[in-house]
Protein backbone atom coordinates (compact mmCIF):
# COMPACT_ATOMS: atom_id res chain seq x y z
CA UNK A 1 0.00 0.00 0.00
CA UNK A 2 1.37 3.37 -0.99
CA UNK A 3 1.64 6.15 1.55
CA UNK A 4 -1.25 8.60 1.11
CA UNK A 5 0.89 11.38 2.58
CA UNK A 6 3.30 12.08 -0.25
CA UNK A 7 6.18 14.56 0.14
CA UNK A 8 4.25 16.94 -2.15
CA UNK A 9 1.23 16.77 0.15
CA UNK A 10 3.36 17.40 3.23
CA UNK A 11 4.99 20.36 1.49
CA UNK A 12 1.52 21.74 0.88
CA UNK A 13 0.79 21.27 4.61
CA UNK A 14 3.80 23.48 5.41
CA UNK A 15 2.63 26.22 3.04
CA UNK A 16 -0.81 26.25 4.68
CA UNK A 17 0.70 26.21 8.19
CA UNK A 18 2.81 29.27 7.47
CA UNK A 19 -0.27 31.35 6.55
CA UNK A 20 -1.62 31.29 10.10
CA UNK A 21 -0.23 33.06 13.17
CA UNK A 22 1.46 30.57 15.55
CA UNK A 23 -1.38 30.73 18.12
CA UNK A 24 -3.80 29.53 15.43
CA UNK A 25 -2.26 26.10 15.00
CA UNK A 26 -5.54 24.17 15.33
CA UNK A 27 -7.05 26.26 12.55
CA UNK A 28 -5.21 23.89 10.21
CA UNK A 29 -7.77 21.12 10.76
CA UNK A 30 -10.12 22.02 7.89
CA UNK A 31 -7.40 23.15 5.43
CA UNK A 32 -5.46 19.90 5.93
CA UNK A 33 -8.57 17.71 5.69
CA UNK A 34 -9.43 19.48 2.41
CA UNK A 35 -5.86 19.00 1.27
CA UNK A 36 -5.95 15.23 1.82
CA UNK A 37 -9.39 14.89 0.25
CA UNK A 38 -8.33 16.91 -2.81
CA UNK A 39 -5.28 14.67 -3.24
CA UNK A 40 -6.81 11.28 -2.47
CA UNK A 41 -10.54 11.70 -3.02
CA UNK A 42 -11.47 10.81 0.56
CA UNK A 43 -10.11 10.92 4.10
CA UNK A 44 -9.78 7.97 6.47
CA UNK A 45 -9.65 8.08 10.25
CA UNK A 46 -5.99 7.07 10.00
CA UNK A 47 -5.42 10.16 7.82
CA UNK A 48 -7.15 12.26 10.45
CA UNK A 49 -4.84 10.87 13.12
CA UNK A 50 -1.80 11.77 11.03
CA UNK A 51 -3.15 15.29 10.51
CA UNK A 52 -3.57 15.54 14.28
CA UNK A 53 0.06 14.47 14.78
CA UNK A 54 1.21 17.08 12.27
CA UNK A 55 -0.72 19.81 14.07
CA UNK A 56 0.08 18.49 17.52
CA UNK A 57 -3.43 17.99 18.83
CA UNK A 58 -5.61 15.08 19.96
CA UNK A 59 -6.74 12.83 17.09
CA UNK A 60 -10.33 12.86 18.34
CA UNK A 61 -10.69 16.55 17.49
CA UNK A 62 -9.70 15.98 13.86
CA UNK A 63 -11.94 12.91 13.64
CA UNK A 64 -14.78 15.03 15.02
CA UNK A 65 -14.31 17.59 12.26
CA UNK A 66 -14.00 14.85 9.64
CA UNK A 67 -17.32 13.33 10.66
CA UNK A 68 -19.25 16.53 11.44
CA UNK A 69 -18.68 18.54 8.25
CA UNK A 70 -20.70 17.26 5.31
CA UNK A 71 -18.14 17.88 2.57
CA UNK A 72 -15.66 15.25 3.74
CA UNK A 73 -16.00 11.74 2.36
CA UNK A 74 -14.66 8.82 4.32
CA UNK A 75 -14.75 6.32 1.48
CA UNK A 76 -13.97 6.34 -2.24
CA UNK A 77 -16.50 8.17 -4.41
CA UNK A 78 -17.32 7.98 -8.11
CA UNK A 79 -15.03 9.82 -10.52
CA UNK A 80 -17.71 12.46 -10.85
CA UNK A 81 -19.71 13.31 -7.77
CA UNK A 82 -22.98 14.95 -8.78
CA UNK A 83 -24.54 17.07 -6.04
CA UNK A 84 -28.05 18.25 -6.82
CA UNK A 85 -29.46 21.13 -4.80
CA UNK A 86 -32.95 20.42 -3.53
CA UNK A 87 -33.57 23.47 -1.39
CA UNK A 88 -36.46 25.88 -1.81
CA UNK A 89 -35.47 27.97 -4.85
CA UNK A 90 -34.27 24.94 -6.80
CA UNK A 91 -37.40 23.00 -5.83
CA UNK A 92 -39.53 25.81 -7.21
CA UNK A 93 -37.61 25.60 -10.49
CA UNK A 94 -37.56 21.84 -11.01
CA UNK A 95 -34.88 20.14 -8.89
CA UNK A 96 -37.24 17.16 -8.42
CA UNK A 97 -37.24 16.70 -12.19
CA UNK A 98 -33.45 17.04 -12.29
CA UNK A 99 -33.07 14.33 -9.65
CA UNK A 100 -35.58 12.04 -11.33
CA UNK A 101 -33.87 12.46 -14.69
CA UNK A 102 -30.42 11.70 -13.28
CA UNK A 103 -31.63 8.67 -11.33
CA UNK A 104 -33.27 7.27 -14.44
CA UNK A 105 -30.31 8.02 -16.74
CA UNK A 106 -27.68 6.71 -14.34
CA UNK A 107 -29.90 3.93 -13.01
CA UNK A 108 -28.84 4.59 -9.42
CA UNK A 109 -30.50 6.02 -6.33
CA UNK A 110 -29.45 9.00 -4.24
CA UNK A 111 -26.21 8.25 -2.41
CA UNK A 112 -25.23 5.47 -4.83
CA UNK A 113 -22.38 5.08 -7.32
CA UNK A 114 -22.68 3.62 -10.82
CA UNK A 115 -21.19 0.13 -11.27
CA UNK A 116 -18.41 1.51 -13.49
CA UNK A 117 -17.40 3.96 -10.74
CA UNK A 118 -18.04 6.93 -13.00
CA UNK A 119 -20.82 8.74 -11.14
CA UNK A 120 -21.95 9.19 -7.56
CA UNK A 121 -25.31 10.93 -7.10
CA UNK A 122 -25.97 13.04 -4.03
CA UNK A 123 -28.34 15.76 -2.88
CA UNK A 124 -27.13 18.91 -1.16
CA UNK A 125 -28.70 21.96 0.43
CA UNK A 126 -28.56 25.51 -0.94
CA UNK A 127 -25.55 26.17 -3.20
CA UNK A 128 -26.34 29.92 -3.49
CA UNK A 129 -27.50 29.44 -7.08
CA UNK A 130 -31.08 30.48 -6.37
CA UNK A 131 -31.15 33.05 -9.17
CA UNK A 132 -29.96 30.45 -11.67
CA UNK A 133 -31.93 27.48 -10.35
CA UNK A 134 -32.12 24.56 -10.67
CA UNK A 135 -28.46 23.93 -9.97
CA UNK A 136 -26.03 21.13 -9.25
CA UNK A 137 -22.32 20.74 -8.69
CA UNK A 138 -20.15 18.11 -10.38
CA UNK A 139 -16.98 17.78 -8.31
CA UNK A 140 -16.09 21.48 -7.97
CA UNK A 141 -17.93 22.84 -11.02
CA UNK A 142 -21.33 24.52 -10.79
CA UNK A 143 -23.96 23.78 -13.46
CA UNK A 144 -27.00 26.03 -13.42
CA UNK A 145 -30.36 26.64 -15.14
CA UNK A 146 -30.59 22.91 -15.74
CA UNK A 147 -33.07 21.09 -17.95
CA UNK A 148 -33.16 17.58 -19.41
CA UNK A 149 -31.21 18.53 -22.56
CA UNK A 150 -28.50 20.27 -20.57
CA UNK A 151 -28.23 17.36 -18.15
CA UNK A 152 -27.73 14.89 -21.00
CA UNK A 153 -25.01 17.08 -22.50
CA UNK A 154 -23.25 17.35 -19.15
CA UNK A 155 -23.37 13.59 -18.54
CA UNK A 156 -21.99 12.88 -22.01
CA UNK A 157 -19.10 15.28 -21.52
CA UNK A 158 -17.98 13.52 -18.32
CA UNK A 159 -16.00 10.50 -19.39
CA UNK B 1 -26.09 47.53 -14.52
CA UNK B 2 -27.55 49.99 -12.11
CA UNK B 3 -26.70 50.83 -8.56
CA UNK B 4 -24.17 53.16 -7.02
CA UNK B 5 -22.25 50.85 -4.70
CA UNK B 6 -21.95 47.54 -6.54
CA UNK B 7 -23.50 47.40 -9.98
CA UNK B 8 -21.72 50.46 -11.31
CA UNK B 9 -19.57 48.93 -14.06
CA UNK B 10 -20.10 46.66 -17.08
CA UNK B 11 -19.17 43.04 -16.40
CA UNK B 12 -16.56 41.67 -18.80
CA UNK B 13 -14.09 38.79 -18.66
CA UNK B 14 -11.56 41.10 -16.99
CA UNK B 15 -13.67 43.53 -14.96
CA UNK B 16 -12.80 41.70 -11.73
CA UNK B 17 -9.06 42.34 -12.18
CA UNK B 18 -6.91 44.68 -10.08
CA UNK B 19 -6.08 46.95 -13.02
CA UNK B 20 -9.75 47.51 -13.88
CA UNK B 21 -10.74 47.93 -10.25
CA UNK B 22 -8.05 50.59 -9.96
CA UNK B 23 -9.20 52.22 -13.20
CA UNK B 24 -12.65 52.53 -11.61
CA UNK B 25 -11.03 54.38 -8.69
CA UNK B 26 -10.51 51.34 -6.46
CA UNK B 27 -7.95 51.46 -3.63
CA UNK B 28 -7.56 55.25 -4.04
CA UNK B 29 -9.63 55.90 -0.92
CA UNK B 30 -7.62 53.27 0.97
CA UNK B 31 -4.30 54.83 -0.04
CA UNK B 32 -5.53 58.25 1.03
CA UNK B 33 -7.00 57.03 4.32
CA UNK B 34 -3.81 55.18 5.26
CA UNK B 35 -1.89 58.46 4.72
CA UNK B 36 -4.30 60.96 6.21
CA UNK B 37 -6.73 59.27 8.61
CA UNK B 38 -6.35 57.62 11.99
CA UNK B 39 -7.96 54.23 12.60
CA UNK B 40 -10.49 55.96 14.88
CA UNK B 41 -11.49 58.34 12.08
CA UNK B 42 -12.11 55.42 9.70
CA UNK B 43 -14.28 53.75 12.33
CA UNK B 44 -16.16 56.98 12.99
CA UNK B 45 -16.91 57.43 9.28
CA UNK B 46 -18.25 53.88 9.00
CA UNK B 47 -20.45 54.50 12.02
CA UNK B 48 -21.72 57.87 10.77
CA UNK B 49 -22.84 56.27 7.49
CA UNK B 50 -25.46 54.23 9.37
CA UNK B 51 -24.32 51.06 7.59
CA UNK B 52 -25.95 47.96 9.03
CA UNK B 53 -24.84 44.35 8.67
CA UNK B 54 -26.01 42.74 5.44
CA UNK B 55 -25.82 39.13 6.58
CA UNK B 56 -29.36 39.12 7.93
CA UNK B 57 -29.36 40.42 11.48
CA UNK B 58 -28.84 44.07 10.50
CA UNK B 59 -26.65 45.13 13.44
CA UNK B 60 -24.94 48.54 13.14
CA UNK B 61 -21.50 47.92 11.65
CA UNK B 62 -19.76 50.93 13.21
CA UNK B 63 -21.13 50.00 16.63
CA UNK B 64 -19.88 46.43 16.29
CA UNK B 65 -16.41 47.79 15.56
CA UNK B 66 -16.64 50.15 18.53
CA UNK B 67 -17.15 47.23 20.93
CA UNK B 68 -13.56 46.11 20.32
CA UNK B 69 -11.15 47.24 23.03
CA UNK B 70 -8.58 49.77 21.86
CA UNK B 71 -6.04 48.22 24.26
CA UNK B 72 -6.29 44.64 22.99
CA UNK B 73 -2.88 43.40 21.80
CA UNK B 74 -4.39 41.17 19.10
CA UNK B 75 -7.66 41.72 17.24
CA UNK B 76 -9.01 39.51 14.46
CA UNK B 77 -11.35 40.24 11.57
CA UNK B 78 -13.36 37.53 9.85
CA UNK B 79 -15.25 38.10 6.66
CA UNK B 80 -18.25 35.81 6.65
CA UNK B 81 -18.46 34.27 3.15
CA UNK B 82 -20.44 31.26 4.34
CA UNK B 83 -23.35 32.39 2.18
CA UNK B 84 -25.98 29.70 2.61
CA UNK B 85 -29.32 31.18 3.63
CA UNK B 86 -31.67 29.64 1.05
CA UNK B 87 -32.59 32.26 -1.53
CA UNK B 88 -29.38 34.25 -1.06
CA UNK B 89 -26.76 34.61 -3.80
CA UNK B 90 -25.37 38.13 -3.40
CA UNK B 91 -22.00 37.58 -1.70
CA UNK B 92 -21.14 35.23 -4.49
CA UNK B 93 -21.78 38.04 -7.03
CA UNK B 94 -19.39 40.34 -5.17
CA UNK B 95 -16.63 37.73 -5.14
CA UNK B 96 -17.11 36.80 -8.77
CA UNK B 97 -17.34 40.33 -10.11
CA UNK B 98 -15.73 42.70 -7.63
CA UNK B 99 -13.41 40.77 -5.30
CA UNK B 100 -11.05 43.71 -4.83
CA UNK B 101 -13.94 45.75 -3.46
CA UNK B 102 -14.21 43.18 -0.67
CA UNK B 103 -10.45 43.15 -0.07
CA UNK B 104 -10.41 46.95 0.14
CA UNK B 105 -13.29 46.83 2.62
CA UNK B 106 -11.47 44.21 4.70
CA UNK B 107 -8.37 46.42 4.74
CA UNK B 108 -10.38 49.45 5.85
CA UNK B 109 -11.93 47.41 8.67
CA UNK B 110 -8.54 45.95 9.59
CA UNK B 111 -7.00 49.42 9.74
CA UNK B 112 -9.84 50.77 11.88
CA UNK B 113 -9.58 47.79 14.25
CA UNK B 114 -5.74 47.43 14.14
CA UNK B 115 -5.99 43.90 12.75
CA UNK B 116 -2.78 42.15 11.63
CA UNK B 117 -4.44 38.93 10.40
CA UNK B 118 -7.85 38.95 8.73
CA UNK B 119 -9.67 35.83 7.58
CA UNK B 120 -11.97 35.26 4.66
CA UNK B 121 -14.07 32.28 5.75
CA UNK B 122 -15.59 31.01 2.51
CA UNK B 123 -18.07 28.17 2.21
CA UNK B 124 -16.34 25.06 0.95
CA UNK B 125 -18.61 24.47 -2.03
CA UNK B 126 -17.80 27.78 -3.75
CA UNK B 127 -15.66 27.30 -6.85
CA UNK B 128 -15.48 30.42 -9.04
CA UNK B 129 -15.91 32.77 -6.06
CA UNK B 130 -12.93 31.07 -4.36
CA UNK B 131 -10.76 31.27 -7.47
CA UNK B 132 -11.65 34.94 -7.98
CA UNK B 133 -10.91 35.73 -4.33
CA UNK B 134 -7.57 33.91 -4.38
CA UNK B 135 -6.69 35.54 -7.70
CA UNK B 136 -7.50 39.00 -6.37
CA UNK B 137 -5.52 38.34 -3.21
CA UNK B 138 -2.47 37.28 -5.22
CA UNK B 139 -2.75 40.44 -7.33
CA UNK B 140 -3.13 42.61 -4.24
CA UNK B 141 -0.14 41.00 -2.50
CA UNK B 142 2.04 41.48 -5.59
CA UNK B 143 1.00 45.14 -5.75
CA UNK B 144 1.82 45.77 -2.09
CA UNK B 145 -1.83 46.27 -1.14
CA UNK B 146 -1.96 43.27 1.20
CA UNK B 147 0.90 42.18 3.47
CA UNK B 148 3.75 44.17 4.98
CA UNK B 149 3.77 47.97 4.91
CA UNK B 150 0.68 48.41 2.75
CA UNK B 151 1.17 51.07 0.06
CA UNK B 152 4.13 52.40 2.03
CA UNK B 153 1.92 53.44 4.94
CA UNK B 154 3.56 51.39 7.67
CA UNK B 155 0.29 49.49 8.18
CA UNK B 156 0.61 45.72 7.71
CA UNK B 157 -2.21 43.23 7.31
CA UNK B 158 -2.41 39.71 5.91
CA UNK B 159 -5.61 38.21 4.59
CA UNK B 160 -5.98 34.43 4.81
CA UNK B 161 -8.59 32.51 2.81
CA UNK B 162 -10.10 29.74 4.92
CA UNK B 163 -12.47 27.19 3.37
CA UNK B 164 -15.45 25.84 5.29
CA UNK B 165 -16.59 22.29 4.71
CA UNK B 166 -20.35 22.23 4.35
CA UNK B 167 -22.32 23.52 7.34
CA UNK B 168 -25.09 26.13 7.16
CA UNK B 169 -24.73 26.91 10.86
CA UNK B 170 -21.19 28.22 10.31
CA UNK B 171 -22.78 31.37 8.91
CA UNK B 172 -23.60 32.19 12.54
CA UNK B 173 -20.65 34.25 13.76
CA UNK B 174 -19.62 32.30 16.85
CA UNK B 175 -20.06 29.04 14.99
CA UNK B 176 -17.82 30.41 12.24
CA UNK B 177 -15.23 31.25 14.88
CA UNK B 178 -15.29 27.71 16.31
CA UNK B 179 -15.00 26.34 12.80
CA UNK B 180 -12.05 28.61 12.11
CA UNK B 181 -10.44 27.20 15.26
CA UNK B 182 -10.69 23.74 13.73
CA UNK B 183 -13.64 22.61 15.82
CA UNK B 184 -17.15 21.49 14.98
CA UNK B 185 -19.22 24.56 14.11
CA UNK B 186 -21.14 24.73 17.38
CA UNK B 187 -22.41 28.24 18.18
CA UNK B 188 -21.22 29.76 21.46
CA UNK B 189 -23.28 31.24 24.24
CA UNK B 190 -23.38 35.04 24.23
CA UNK B 191 -22.23 37.04 26.10
CA UNK B 192 -19.32 37.25 25.78
CA UNK B 193 -19.79 38.53 22.25
CA UNK B 194 -17.03 37.91 19.71
CA UNK B 195 -15.99 41.58 19.88
CA UNK B 196 -14.98 40.88 23.47
CA UNK B 197 -13.85 37.25 23.24
CA UNK B 198 -13.85 35.63 19.83
CA UNK B 199 -11.28 33.77 17.79
CA UNK B 200 -8.78 32.16 20.21
CA UNK B 201 -10.35 34.33 22.95
CA UNK B 202 -9.20 37.50 21.15
CA UNK B 203 -11.57 40.36 20.32
CA UNK B 204 -12.96 39.47 16.90
CA UNK B 205 -15.23 41.20 14.42
CA UNK B 206 -17.23 39.06 12.01
CA UNK B 207 -18.76 40.99 9.11
CA UNK B 208 -20.68 39.87 6.03
CA UNK B 209 -19.20 40.24 2.52
CA UNK B 210 -21.72 42.86 1.35
CA UNK B 211 -21.19 44.86 4.54
CA UNK B 212 -17.41 45.02 4.15
CA UNK B 213 -17.57 45.60 0.39
CA UNK B 214 -19.76 48.67 1.02
CA UNK B 215 -17.10 50.34 3.19
CA UNK B 216 -14.84 51.52 0.30
CA UNK B 217 -17.77 53.47 -1.20
CA UNK B 218 -18.45 55.12 2.16
CA UNK B 219 -14.79 56.03 2.57
CA UNK B 220 -14.51 57.34 -1.00
CA UNK B 221 -17.77 59.29 -1.08
CA UNK B 222 -18.38 60.15 2.55
CA UNK B 223 -20.71 59.00 5.31
CA UNK B 224 -23.41 61.59 4.65
CA UNK B 225 -23.98 60.67 0.97
CA UNK B 226 -24.36 57.02 2.03
CA UNK B 227 -26.73 57.88 4.86
CA UNK B 228 -28.80 59.82 2.31
CA UNK B 229 -29.38 56.71 0.18
CA UNK B 230 -32.55 54.71 0.69
CA UNK B 231 -34.70 54.53 3.81
CA UNK B 232 -33.83 56.97 6.57
CA UNK B 233 -33.56 54.51 9.47
CA UNK B 234 -31.80 51.77 7.49
CA UNK B 235 -29.88 53.63 4.80
CA UNK B 236 -27.94 52.46 1.79
CA UNK B 237 -28.47 50.12 -1.11
CA UNK B 238 -28.76 46.37 -0.91
CA UNK B 239 -28.28 43.48 -3.28
CA UNK B 240 -31.71 41.86 -3.46
CA UNK B 241 -31.90 38.39 -4.95
CA UNK B 242 -35.18 37.36 -6.51
CA UNK B 243 -35.72 33.63 -7.04
CA UNK B 244 -38.50 31.09 -7.44
CA UNK B 245 -41.50 31.61 -9.71
CA UNK B 246 -40.50 34.81 -11.49
CA UNK B 247 -39.89 35.35 -15.21
CA UNK B 248 -36.40 36.83 -14.74
CA UNK B 249 -34.76 35.72 -11.50
CA UNK B 250 -31.62 37.59 -10.56
CA UNK B 251 -29.79 40.04 -8.38
CA UNK B 252 -30.72 43.71 -8.22
CA UNK B 253 -29.04 46.56 -6.39
CA UNK B 254 -31.77 48.82 -5.00
CA UNK B 255 -31.96 51.48 -2.33
CA UNK B 256 -33.52 50.29 0.91
CA UNK B 257 -37.17 51.30 0.98
CA UNK B 258 -37.67 50.13 -2.61
CA UNK B 259 -41.17 48.72 -3.20
CA UNK B 260 -41.29 44.92 -2.95
CA UNK B 261 -44.00 44.65 -5.61
CA UNK B 262 -41.93 46.69 -8.04
CA UNK B 263 -38.95 44.40 -7.51
CA UNK B 264 -41.08 41.36 -8.30
CA UNK B 265 -43.29 42.67 -11.10
CA UNK B 266 -40.94 45.11 -12.81
CA UNK B 267 -37.33 44.13 -12.14
CA UNK B 268 -37.85 40.37 -12.02
CA UNK B 269 -40.42 40.36 -14.82
CA UNK B 270 -43.44 39.28 -12.78
CA UNK B 271 -44.72 35.82 -11.93
CA UNK B 272 -43.59 33.00 -14.20
CA UNK B 273 -45.98 32.02 -16.96
CA UNK B 274 -48.34 34.88 -16.16
CA UNK B 275 -49.69 33.05 -13.12
CA UNK B 276 -51.02 34.86 -10.08
CA UNK B 277 -48.83 35.53 -7.09
CA UNK B 278 -49.53 33.28 -4.13
CA UNK B 279 -46.91 34.23 -1.56
CA UNK B 280 -43.48 35.75 -0.99
CA UNK B 281 -40.75 34.79 1.46
CA UNK B 282 -39.13 38.21 1.61
CA UNK B 283 -35.75 37.86 3.33
CA UNK B 284 -34.34 34.34 3.16
CA UNK B 285 -35.95 31.00 3.96
CA UNK B 286 -36.44 31.57 7.68
CA UNK B 287 -38.33 34.87 7.42
CA UNK B 288 -42.12 34.66 7.86
CA UNK B 289 -43.99 34.19 4.59
CA UNK B 290 -46.33 36.91 3.26
CA UNK B 291 -49.49 36.24 1.26
CA UNK B 292 -49.92 38.08 -2.05
CA UNK B 293 -52.27 40.66 -0.57
CA UNK B 294 -49.86 41.35 2.27
CA UNK B 295 -47.05 42.65 0.04
CA UNK B 296 -49.07 45.60 -1.24
CA UNK B 297 -47.40 48.82 -0.20
CA UNK B 298 -44.56 46.99 1.54
CA UNK B 299 -41.10 48.43 0.98
CA UNK B 300 -37.72 46.73 1.37
CA UNK B 301 -36.68 48.20 4.69
CA UNK B 302 -37.02 46.77 8.17
CA UNK B 303 -39.59 49.32 9.30
CA UNK B 304 -42.08 48.54 6.57
CA UNK B 305 -41.32 44.82 6.50
CA UNK B 306 -41.64 44.60 10.27
CA UNK B 307 -45.11 46.15 10.10
CA UNK B 308 -46.07 43.52 7.53
CA UNK B 309 -44.93 40.84 9.97
CA UNK B 310 -41.70 39.72 8.36
CA UNK B 311 -38.04 40.69 7.92
CA UNK B 312 -35.68 41.97 5.22
CA UNK B 313 -33.10 39.44 6.46
CA UNK B 314 -30.50 38.68 3.81
CA UNK B 315 -32.44 40.39 1.01
CA UNK B 316 -33.49 37.09 -0.53
CA UNK B 317 -36.95 37.38 -2.07
CA UNK B 318 -38.46 33.97 -2.89
CA UNK B 319 -41.57 34.17 -5.05
CA UNK B 320 -44.28 31.49 -5.05
CA UNK B 321 -46.98 31.27 -7.71
CA UNK B 322 -50.63 30.31 -7.29
CA UNK B 323 -51.14 26.55 -7.43
CA UNK B 324 -48.01 25.64 -5.44
CA UNK B 325 -48.48 23.13 -2.63
CA UNK B 326 -47.45 24.90 0.57
CA UNK B 327 -47.34 21.67 2.57
CA UNK B 328 -44.73 20.13 0.32
CA UNK B 329 -42.83 23.43 0.17
CA UNK B 330 -42.65 23.61 3.95
CA UNK B 331 -41.34 20.06 4.04
CA UNK B 332 -38.45 21.15 1.76
CA UNK B 333 -37.53 23.78 4.36
CA UNK B 334 -38.03 21.46 7.34
CA UNK B 335 -35.77 18.84 5.77
CA UNK B 336 -33.11 21.52 5.30
CA UNK B 337 -33.23 22.75 8.90
CA UNK B 338 -33.26 19.22 10.29
CA UNK B 339 -30.20 18.47 8.16
CA UNK B 340 -28.39 21.62 9.28
CA UNK B 341 -29.14 21.61 13.01
CA UNK B 342 -25.68 21.25 14.53
CA UNK B 343 -26.78 18.90 17.29
CA UNK B 344 -25.67 20.99 20.25
CA UNK B 345 -29.05 22.00 21.76
CA UNK B 346 -31.70 19.35 22.39
CA UNK B 347 -34.76 21.49 21.48
CA UNK B 348 -33.31 22.25 18.04
CA UNK B 349 -31.69 18.86 17.33
CA UNK B 350 -34.79 16.88 18.31
CA UNK B 351 -37.36 19.52 17.37
CA UNK B 352 -36.20 20.14 13.80
CA UNK B 353 -36.04 16.42 13.13
CA UNK B 354 -39.44 15.86 14.72
CA UNK B 355 -41.06 18.61 12.64
CA UNK B 356 -39.49 17.14 9.51
CA UNK B 357 -40.68 13.60 10.27
CA UNK B 358 -44.22 14.83 10.83
CA UNK B 359 -44.16 16.76 7.56
CA UNK B 360 -42.73 13.74 5.72
CA UNK B 361 -45.61 11.71 7.06
CA UNK B 362 -48.19 14.32 6.05
CA UNK B 363 -46.71 14.66 2.56
CA UNK B 364 -46.78 10.86 2.18
CA UNK B 365 -50.52 11.01 2.88
CA UNK B 366 -50.20 9.33 6.25
CA UNK B 367 -50.52 12.34 8.52
CA UNK B 368 -53.28 12.82 11.08
CA UNK B 369 -54.98 15.78 12.68
CA UNK B 370 -52.96 14.95 15.80
CA UNK B 371 -49.75 15.26 13.74
CA UNK B 372 -50.81 18.70 12.60
CA UNK B 373 -51.56 19.71 16.18
CA UNK B 374 -48.13 18.50 17.31
CA UNK B 375 -46.46 20.33 14.42
CA UNK B 376 -48.25 23.51 15.44
CA UNK B 377 -47.14 23.10 19.05
CA UNK B 378 -43.47 22.17 18.50
CA UNK B 379 -42.07 25.64 17.63
CA UNK B 380 -43.07 26.96 21.07
CA UNK B 381 -40.72 24.42 22.63
CA UNK B 382 -37.84 25.34 20.33
CA UNK B 383 -37.95 29.10 19.94
CA UNK B 384 -35.91 30.97 22.50
CA UNK B 385 -34.57 27.74 24.03
CA UNK B 386 -31.38 27.34 22.02
CA UNK B 387 -27.88 28.83 21.87
CA UNK B 388 -28.24 30.27 18.36
CA UNK B 389 -31.03 31.38 16.05
CA UNK B 390 -31.19 28.22 13.92
CA UNK B 391 -33.99 26.78 16.04
CA UNK B 392 -35.99 29.97 15.59
CA UNK B 393 -35.16 30.03 11.87
CA UNK B 394 -36.52 26.48 11.54
CA UNK B 395 -39.63 27.32 13.55
CA UNK B 396 -40.70 30.57 11.93
CA UNK B 397 -41.60 29.04 8.54
CA UNK B 398 -43.63 26.30 10.31
CA UNK B 399 -45.53 28.88 12.32
CA UNK B 400 -46.16 31.25 9.41
CA UNK B 401 -47.01 28.60 6.78
CA UNK B 402 -49.59 26.95 9.07
CA UNK B 403 -50.99 30.31 10.16
CA UNK B 404 -51.45 31.56 6.62
CA UNK B 405 -52.18 28.37 4.71
CA UNK B 406 -53.80 26.31 7.45
CA UNK B 407 -56.57 25.15 5.13
CA UNK B 408 -54.04 23.40 2.88
CA UNK B 409 -52.53 21.57 5.84
CA UNK B 410 -55.97 20.57 7.14
CA UNK B 411 -56.96 19.33 3.67
CA UNK B 412 -53.74 17.32 3.30
CA UNK B 413 -54.23 15.42 6.58
CA UNK B 414 -57.97 14.95 5.99
CA UNK B 415 -57.65 13.59 2.45
CA UNK B 416 -54.11 12.22 2.40
CA UNK B 417 -53.29 14.31 -0.65
CA UNK B 418 -52.43 17.84 -1.68
CA UNK B 419 -55.12 20.41 -2.32
CA UNK B 420 -53.12 21.22 -5.45
CA UNK B 421 -51.37 18.90 -7.89
CA UNK B 422 -48.46 18.70 -5.46
CA UNK B 423 -45.83 19.95 -7.88
CA UNK B 424 -43.44 22.65 -6.72
CA UNK B 425 -42.02 23.60 -10.13
CA UNK B 426 -44.34 25.12 -12.75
Amino acid sequence: MTDAFTPALLARFDVLRDQYPPEMRTSLVLPLLHCVQDANGYVTEADAARIADYIGMPAIQVVEALTWYTMFDREPQGRYVIKVCRNIACSLRGSEDVLAHLQQKLDIGIGETTADGRFTLKTVECLASCGTAPAMQVNRTYHEQLDATKLDQILESLT
Amino acid sequence: MSGPVFMNFPITTTSHSLSEYRARGGYAALAQALREMTPAQVGAQAKASGLQGRGGAGFQTGLKWEFVSKEAPVVYLCCNIDEGEPGTFKDRWILEHSPHQLLEGMLFASYALRVRHAFAYIRGEFDLPLRRLEGALAEARAAGIVGENILGSGFSCDIVVHRGAGAYVCGEESSLINSLEGKKGFPRNKPPFPAVRGLYQRPTVVNNVETLATVPWIMANGAAPYAALGARKTPGTRLFGVSGHVASPGLFEKPTGYPLAQLIYQDAGGVLGGRKLKAVIPGGSSTPILKAAEIEGVTLDQESMGKAGSMVGSGAVIVIAEGTCMVRLLQVLSRFYAHESCGQCTPCREGTDWMNRILERIVAGKGSAADLATLTRLPTGIMGNTVCALGDAASMPVVSFIKKFGDEFAYYVAHGRSLHDGRLAP
